[in-house]
Parts: C-alpha cells; structure tokens; sequence
C-alpha cells in the first residue's frame, strides 16, 4: 500500500528557513562567546547542527505510525531515565538535569520528552477522536504530561517542565474539549499558579525571586533583577539598526547574562537592532506557517496531531523565550530554538523538524 | 500492513488551525511590540544605560597641597602609598584564598573576617579596603598571584608624611576618612565616602585650599569590572599649597623650651596677629592618622586623661592668675584710679568682712611697684575699687572671655565674670566681694593661652589687638578670606585707647619683673628688653592666697608667664601655660628660650652674616617622621630660607661685629618665598 519515500517530497522550503536560522544562530554564538572562555563554541554547534540534520534526516525515514504503535514502550522508558536523573544524574548549578553518558557526552533527557510526549499525546486523543472528551479522558491527558513534568520539576527545571505543557494544550484543543470544560481548566490552572506562587513550598526562592523581580526588576539590580534589566538594556542598546555584528558593548562586554544561550536573542537584537530582529521573528513566522500547512495536508490525524504538537512547542518557546528577553516574560530558562546554543535543544529541534518530513513525506498514503 | 492503530479519516476542522495561525501572528505582534518599545522608542534611554554600564569613572586622587613654614621650608608633604582591595565581583569564590592573602599581606584570616562582617551591608559591587600603605613585598605578592586572585586589587593614593615626633601636630592637624555628620553637612558636600578630609588644625580649617580637586579615568570594563580599555582623562589639580605663619626656628625653640611638660606656649608677632609657635602637650603622632589609625590608639588618645588630641593653646583655659593683673592695671589707671591707690601690704587685706591673703609682706606698694611684685594686696583693693563691670568692660575690650577669631578649628571662649554673665549663668546676683578674687585672675575669670598672649601683646602695642592667625590672609583668594572671617567669628582685630602714660607705666612694670626685685628675675635676659608677667592659677579650691604647690601633681597651680620684648611695641609675645607647674615663675624660663632664639635669630640676621652660618637653627630635615620608606634624617636644610621679620629692635651696636661695618654688605632680601617656590629637598628625592 505504501508508496516508496521519496525525498522530493521533503519539504525543502521549510529546510531552507530552518537552515538561514541555523547560520544566523551559528554566527551569532560566534560573536558572543568572542572575548569569553566559550569561543569556539560556535563549532560545535555546527557540529550539533550537522548531527541534527543526519537525525532529522533518519527520523523522516522511519514511519511515524511504527513509532506511534511502540509509544507506549518508549513512554515508559522515558519515565524510567527521568528517576535515573533524579538519582544518578550529575549536579550542575544545583540541578540535577543530565546523565553522564561514557565517552564525556551529558545528555538531558528532558529535552527528548518533549518530542516522546507529541506522539503519546498525538496518538492519545486521535484515538478519541470525535468523542466527546469527558473529565476523565482530560485527566488522562493531563496525567501523562504531568507525570513527567513533576519529575523534570524535581530535578529542578522548571523552564523544561513548562515547554511540556503546550503540548497538553494543543492536544486538549485540537482534541475538541468543549469550552465550558475549558474555561474550568484554564480557572483551576490560574488557581494553581497562585497558590504555587503564594505558598512559597512550591516554587524555590530563585524561582520566586525571578517572577518577583520580572514584576520589579530594580527592587535588586544586582541579584534577580540582574539578568532581565542587563537584557532589556543590551535590546535596547541595538536601537533600530545594531551595534552591529561583534560589537554589541552589552554583549561583547560580558554584561548580558548567558548570551549564548537562553539570552542569544537579546545579543542578537543589540548587534542587528530592530531590523534585524523582526527579520529572525519573520523567519520564526514563515517555519510556523510552513509547518501549520504540512499539518493541514497530513495523511492523517495524528499526523496533524504531531506536526501541530512540535508548532506548539515552538510557538511557547518563541514567546516565553523572546518574551523574557524583552522584559515580557519572567526568566524561566527556556532556550530559544534554532538560535541557542546547545546540544539537546538542536536535537531536539531537528528530530521534530524530521518527524515533521516524515507526516509530509507520507501524505500521499492512501 | 497492519496499520491498526491510528487510521482514522476524520479531518480536524480548519477552523482550529487557522486559530492556531492567529495565536502565531498574536504572538508575533506582541513580541514586535515589545521590541519597538525597547528598540524604537526607548534606544536613546537604553543606550545610555549601555554607556553607563560599560564606561567606570575610576577616580584620580588629588594630592593635598604641602604645608610651609613662613619662610618656605617645607612642613607637610605627601609620599606615595598603595593600599589593597578585595574586590568581590569577580566570580571567584576567594574564601578559599583568605589564608593564602592573609599570609601574603601580613594580616590574620580574623582580621580579613572582621573587614568582611564591618562591610557586609555594603554593596557587592564595591572593593572594600583590606589594607591601607601596603609594603613592597606585599605589593610584589598582589602582581604574583594575579591570575590566581583577582580579588585583590591595587589603588595607588598620597598619603600625608607629617613632622615627626608630634611636631606642630596641635597646630598642622591631622586628615582621616570622612565621617558620617561631615557627610551631612553641607560645608563638606564635595566630599564622598571614603574621601580623606582634615580633621583638625589647619588640616581641617584649610581644608578647601589644601584639597585638589579629584580627576578621573573613564575606562571601559565588561561587567567583572576588569578594564577593556580606555576613553579620556580628567586629570587631578592637586590642592594648594599653605604657607603658614610659623616659624621652624621658633617652633623647635618652643618645641624644646616646653619639653614633656603638660600645657602650651603659644608666640605671637603683636604687630600682625601672625602665629610664630604654637606648642601643645602632651602631643600625638599625626602620621598614626594618615594611615587608618587602629582602634587601640585611639582609644588611647581620646581616654588619655591629659588629652593628647587637644591643643592647649586655644582649646584649655584655666584662671589667669596674676597675669590678669596687667589688664587690672589698664582697668585701673584709664579709670584714674590706680594712679592714686597706695596700700602698705601687711600680707593681705580685709575687704567687704573677709580676709584676703597676700604671699609676701610687701609694705608700700602703688602702681609702679605692684606689677613686679606681684602684690595680691594692692589689686583686691583696686578690684574693690572698681566693681566688677569696669574690669569686665576692660577685660573684654582686651579680648578676654571671647573667641579670638584665630583661624583654627574648636578654639574656645573662656571666661569673664560680671554681673550681667552671673544671672545669665546662674541666675544669681553678683556679690561686690567676689571682684576682689578676680582682680587677681583667680575666681570665675577663665583664659586661654592665645587670649592672654593676645591681651598683654596688645596692651604693650598701645591697645592694638590683632587677630591671631596661622596663614597670611593675603595669600588666599578673597572670598576664601572672608570666608574665614565668617567660619571663625571672634573678636578679632580690636584696638583700646591706652593713655602713652600709663602704658609706659604698665609695660615699665612688666620689664621690671625681669629685674632686680621681681617675681621673674631669675630669667633676666642680658641685653634683651625682656618683660612680662607671672601667673600661678589654683587648681582646686584653696582659700585665696594659700597657694601652695601641692604635693599632689593634679591640685598643683598652673603656672602661667607671658612675655615679650621688647617691652613696648613688642616683636614677639610668648604666652606659657604649664598646668600644674607649680608657681608662676617657673613658666618664665620657658618663655625666656622662645624670646632668647627669636632674639638670637633677629640678630643674626640683622648683621647679614654669611647666609649657611645664620640659618643653620634647625635642622629641617630632622622635623619629619620616618615611615619605613622614608628616610628623612638627611634632608638638607634651606639655604634659601630668609628671615622675614623686620629686626630693628634686636640690633646690637654695629661695633660689636667688625664684619658688618667695613664689607659693601648686602641685605638679605626681605623678599619672602611664595608658597610653593624653592622647597628644600623633599625626603623622597633623598632616595
């Protein structure tokens, strides 16, 4: 029945602004880590970049129904690496988020949950599709993407465990929960974020001391507040046009926090300014709407489930990423994707840009 | 192919992705937006706060200007210091380093805790002081271990290099950090924190001549704080330099003449108001302070019960004695009164129901008489005679019982009794008896060394007073002048009419208690007009006229002389205060050495005698306190040094010096060196 994969059938488009993304990110770790003990680091990610395309590449190969059937398995598998970190993982800055792998290699499984949840949830409501969701299927839902989310909390990261919850939304809302259920999940979730927020048993201090000082960050310029004004002053700092490349004075002069990593965009928003920022949020816009369309001309159902789940995490990450770059969102932790350096992330990324090639790929099934 | 899992047909409806699309664009509007806030509309703000992270103002200190004596030999001078910072933003946890730095810095790791918990409260960002005036071995440990240490940090500042021995430290001051009520006031709004002020003598009264005025370096710092380059220099304007009214020979000379003895001299050009000498004792090292000073030597100076840190000269007062018989005798004959009054001394008088005790027998005294021997019987009854508000009203005409207006810091009032001062002190009524104790300068009437070397110079220069002063008011800018005059209030320059007679009468009297028969003989100078008066103030309550030197040093009298010559239209006056000295005369030898080198001195000069051999005094060199680098022993004495003082009292007769008669002589020039000319060789220059 199945017609013979043909790489004519990748979506090149989507690859080419992926790709433009890749170079603009390469170029700006390339900057930020100039004068710092990290450069050189943009060579690895080009390595990490490589080594995503040979993934992307391999998962678009695999069929996405074969990994949907063993979900389950790898679900399981997921949970069980999850504990492995909590008890074996090694500790860096006081969270236990990696599993030392032998030949020097940390790997973070909670990067890869993301990507296991998409199809779990994917395969979970297509398997309900056009029923009526009752409570007891939402609780379902919200049990197999909060199980994993309170162990990734525990270790603890909380930017992580929040990048899981789009997909527990997304899933909810294309799975055709009704409104009024809706609007009591939405209350009962304000609720709990205020209680979390309010008890203080919940959140750690630095968590709460990050959410406090986004609300005020000059109540402690130097502590908390540090990060998100050193941030809004490099953004600003780029003015309309930049710095230019190499020669933002916030970035190159190590006063913008990690900006390499969670704050590469305002290091890229200082050295190419205004222009140059909207340029990258329009790139962002083009993968998105690239990859709502392969949604749409999926084969199937829980292809646009999946396609539909990684343009979630993408869409959460973008705005709380680039939200707390520009003083909109508190500082979570939460990299930027296809800009920020990093291994997992890039992984990540690319293995759900393959899953994404596979949905097209197999579109003309049936 | 089993595709048994997920083969449904069903179709999403579009409308749910297009919501999704919505969200997307949403999303991207907001973040646009958020953008354009910071980008667009607040670039100009953020740019400038960019700047201002990147760009460290680091201050350059301004040396403070060098202190002079009136002939422009150098007094206080600066030597180049470095002191050690730990600097905690470097993302470096220097704990672990503490006893490495504590070792290298000759410090205790307790120590460095103790600087850490004193500036916990302090911002992280700031470099807290670990220690000041660091060894070269120290500073060679600071650059061996850069790389492993950052935290530790160099700053390169003055620091004041003062006379050693305690030399003129009551009068020169001495600088510290810049407390916390300076801060809020307003006089000392230049200042920041950490800033190095003068907190006493001419340190603090011209603090805003001797202070440059800071520089500073923009460099360019990443966000440890490390410097990544540079921008521009403001460069530092050092302070001005101060050239005082003191004279280094005269000083040493008063220096020597007061010795360990408690109390001060202080000497005076009548003519001017200019400050010859100032001594106070006991004294302090003002080197202690230039360095942070330790705890434990301050709480030895400030509990030392003889006061270390006070300057006798203007800050103690005690009763006159009977110095203030002199002001009694211008009271007394400007009043017509003394001329007429003739008491035959039995050892005392009965006045108003009471016995007032005289020490001697001295039989028929009148005025002429009275002030050489210092007849206790002859001023009861011209107090009795002229009520307390006349003598008040001369007393305070002569400047007793008021600030003096010198220009030093914290000087003192004293005190002069009379009726109006009583109520307002204590309410009460004034007794006509207790006159009779103050016209022998005992009782309420209370004076300071300046007050009464001021009073009686001035009574010998015909009633004209001057205002005392340290720094030649011509040399400082106008406004700083006046300024002064208003920082200082006192009373100044005043002048009494003294009648020509009866000042020769009075200042014959003070010559004659240098002469035959009078209470100060003993200190008879040969061939110098040599006057003044004894004084012995009771410290405790004995009953008037018993007194007594005490076996016990603390109830023992101060001994008070002042002195001057010539006797009328005095050069200089000495005034010397040695509390609990005993009776009065023993101060007048004290005094005689000042004159004597002053006199010496005038003469030298005078004859024009080859300039090495006349101003050879004092070896000025030997003046400074030798911190560990400095070696100051071998500082050359000014050659250039000339006197300044017009001499024409002390000439001898041309005779005596064969010399001077024949040789086409030139006259030292009168010329005085500004401030900052040509200074004797600094003690840095000598390494």
């Amino acid at each position: 029945m199945r017609r013979f994969l043909s790489f004519r059938d990748f979506d090149w488009t989507l690859l080419g602004f992926v790709l433009l993304l890749s170079v603009i990110s390469v170029f700006e770790i390339y900057s930020a880590t100039l004068h710092t003990k990290f450069v050189g680091f943009y060579k690895t990610q080009i390595l990490w970049l490589l080594g995503g395309m040979v993934a992307m590449f391999a998962l678009s190969l695999v069929d996405y129904h074969r990994i949907l059937d063993i979900i389950h398995w790898i679900y399981g598998f997921c949970l069980v690496s999850l504990v492995a970190v909590i008890v074996v993982g090694t500790k860096v800055l006081g969270a236990r988020r990696w599993i030392k792998l032998p030949g020097g290699i940390h790997f973070q499984p909670s990067e890869w949950v993301k990507l296991i949840l998409i199809f779990a949830i994917a395969k979970y409501f297509v398997n309900l599709a056009g029923k009526q969701l009752s409570w007891l299927d939402i609780g379902k839902a919200m049990a197999i993407v909060g199980i994993p989310m309170l162990l990734v909390l525990k270790q603890p990261d909380l930017g992580t465990a929040l990048t899981y919850s789009p997909i527990l939304l997304a899933g909810l809302f294309l799975g055709g929960i009704d409104w009024k259920k809706a609007l009591v999940l939405v209350s009962c979730g304000l609720l709990l974020v205020g209680i979390a927020f309010g008890s203080g048993k919940i959140l750690k201090p630095y968590q709460k001391a990050r959410l406090t000082s986004f609300m005020n960050p000059d109540a402690d310029p130097k502590g908390s507040g540090y990060q998100i004004n050193q941030s809004k002053i490099a953004v600003g700092d780029g003015g309309v046009f930049g710095r230019g490349a190499t020669k933002g004075t916030q970035t190159q002069g190590d006063f913008l926090p990690i900006p390499y990593t969670d704050f590469i965009f305002a290091a890229f928003a200082e050295e190419h300014g205004f222009i140059g920022a909207v340029v990258v949020l329009l790139i962002y816009f083009l993968i998105l709407m690239r990859l709502i369309q392969n949604a749409q001309t999926a084969a199937d159902l829980s292809g646009t489930f999946l396609v539909m789940g990684v343009v979630a995490v993408l869409i959460f990450q973008i705005a709380v990423n680039v939200g707390m770059v520009i003083g909109l969102m508190p500082v979570t932790g939460i990299p930027l994707p296809l800009m920020s350096y990093g291994g997992s992330s890039v992984l990540f990324t690319f293995l759900a840009l393959g899953m994404v090639m596979n949905v097209r790929m197999n579109r003309f099934v049936n | 192919m089993d595709l048994e899992v997920v083969q449904k047909e069903e179709k999403l409806p579009a409308i749910k992705l297009t919501i999704f699309q919505y969200v997307i664009v949403g999303v991207m509007l907001v973040l646009i937006f958020g953008l354009w806030r910071l980008q667009v509309v607040g670039a100009e703000n953020y740019r400038a706060l960019a700047e201002a992270n990147r760009i460290r103002k680091v201050p350059i200190l301004a040396p403070r200007g060098q202190i002079f004596d009136r002939e422009g030999r150098l007094l206080v001078d600066n030597y180049p210091s470095v002191s050690c910072f730990l600097v905690r933003e470097q993302g470096h946890d220097f704990e672990p380093d503490l006893p490495l730095i504590a070792r290298g810095l000759h410090m205790t790791v307790d120590q460095i805790h103790a600087i850490l918990r004193k500036y916990r409260a302090a911002p992280k960002y700031q470099p807290l002081p670990l220690k000041q005036d660091i060894t070269p071995d120290e500073q060679e440990f600071i650059e061996a271990h850069r790389d492993e240490m950052p935290e530790l940090e160099t700053v390169d500042e003055q620091r004041r290099l003062y006379p050693k021995d305690g030399f003129a430290a009551h009068l020169i001051g001495y600088v510290g950090e810049v407390s916390e009520e300076m801060l809020n006031d307003p006089r000392y709004a230049y200042y920041e924190p950490g800033d190095v002020v003068g907190k006493s003598g001419v340190e603090a009264s011209y603090d805003a001549i001797l202070r440059g005025t800071d520089g500073s370096r923009d460099v360019l710092v990443d966000s440890h704080g490390r410097e990544v380059g540079k921008l521009g220099t403001e460069r530092s304007k050092p302070g001005q330099s101060l050239r005082l009214t003191i004279d280094l020979d005269i000083q040493r000379a008063a220096e020597n003449a007061l010795g360990d003895r408690q109390g001060a001299i202080v000497a005076l050009d009548p003519h001017t108001g200019e400050v010859l000498a100032m001594v106070s004792r006991p004294t302090f090292d003002p080197n202690a302070f230039a360095v942070k000073i330790g705890r434990d030597e301050w709480n030895k100076l400030i509990t030392d019960p003889n006061h270390p840190l006070l300057n006798k000269a203007i800050q103690a007062q005690s009763p006159p004695g009977s110095t203030f018989k002199i002001i009694m005798s211008v009271a007394g004959l400007q009043e017509g009164v003394a001329q007429n009054l003739k008491v035959n001394c039995q050892g005392g008088a009965e006045l108003y129901g009471h016995f007032y005790a005289c020490d001697r027998h001295h039989g028929a005294v009148d005025i002429h008489n009275a002030i050489p021997l210092s007849c206790d019987t002859y001023y009861y009854n011209l107090a009795a005679r002229l009520g307390i508000d006349t003598i008040a009203k001369y007393a305070h005409g002569l400047g007793i019982g008021m600030k003096t207006g010198i220009d030093l810091p914290d000087e003192i009032t004293g005190v002069m009794p009379s009726t109006e001062w009583k109520m307002k002190t204590f309410h009460e009524k004034w007794y006509a008896g207790e006159a009779v104790s103050v016209g022998i300068g005992q009782g309420a009437v209370a004076a300071t060394p300046i007050q009464l070397a001021r009073a009686l110079g001035g009574i010998a220069s015909g009633g004209v007073l001057k205002r005392p002063h340290v720094v030649f008011p011509d040399e400082l800018p106008a406004e700083f002048r006046t300024a002064m005059r208003d920082s200082f209030p006192g009373s100044g320059d005043k002048t009494m009419q003294i009648d020509p007679a009866n000042w020769e009468t009075i200042t014959d009297g003070m010559a004659a208690v240098t002469g035959p028969g009078g209470t100060a003989f003993a200190d008879h100078l040969e061939n110098i007009d040599f006057a003044g008066k004894t004084g012995t103030a009771q410290v405790v309550n004995h009953s008037f006229g018993a007194l007594k030197v005490s076996s016990n040093v603390n109830e023992r009298a101060n001994a008070w002389f002042v002195g001057m010559a010539p006797r009328r239209n005095p050069d200089i006056v000495v005034a010397v205060f040695w509390q609990h000295g005993g009776w009065g005369n023993v101060s007048a030898p004290l005094a005689a050495k000042v004159i004597e080198a002053f006199v010496d001195k005038q003469r030298r000069l005078n004859h024009n005698l080859v300039a090495e051999a006349a101003e050879k005094p004092v070896e000025v060199g030997a003046v400074w306190a030798d911190p560990a680098k400095k070696d100051a022993a071998g500082a050359e004495d000014a050659t250039d040094a000339v006197g300044t003082v017009h001499t024409g009292h002390f000439a001898l007769k041309p005779s005596g010096n064969a010399a001077a008669g024949d040789q086409p002589v030139q006259h030292p020039k009168p010329a005085v060196p500004k401030p900052a000319p040509v200074t004797p060789a600094k003690p840095e220059e000598q390494q």
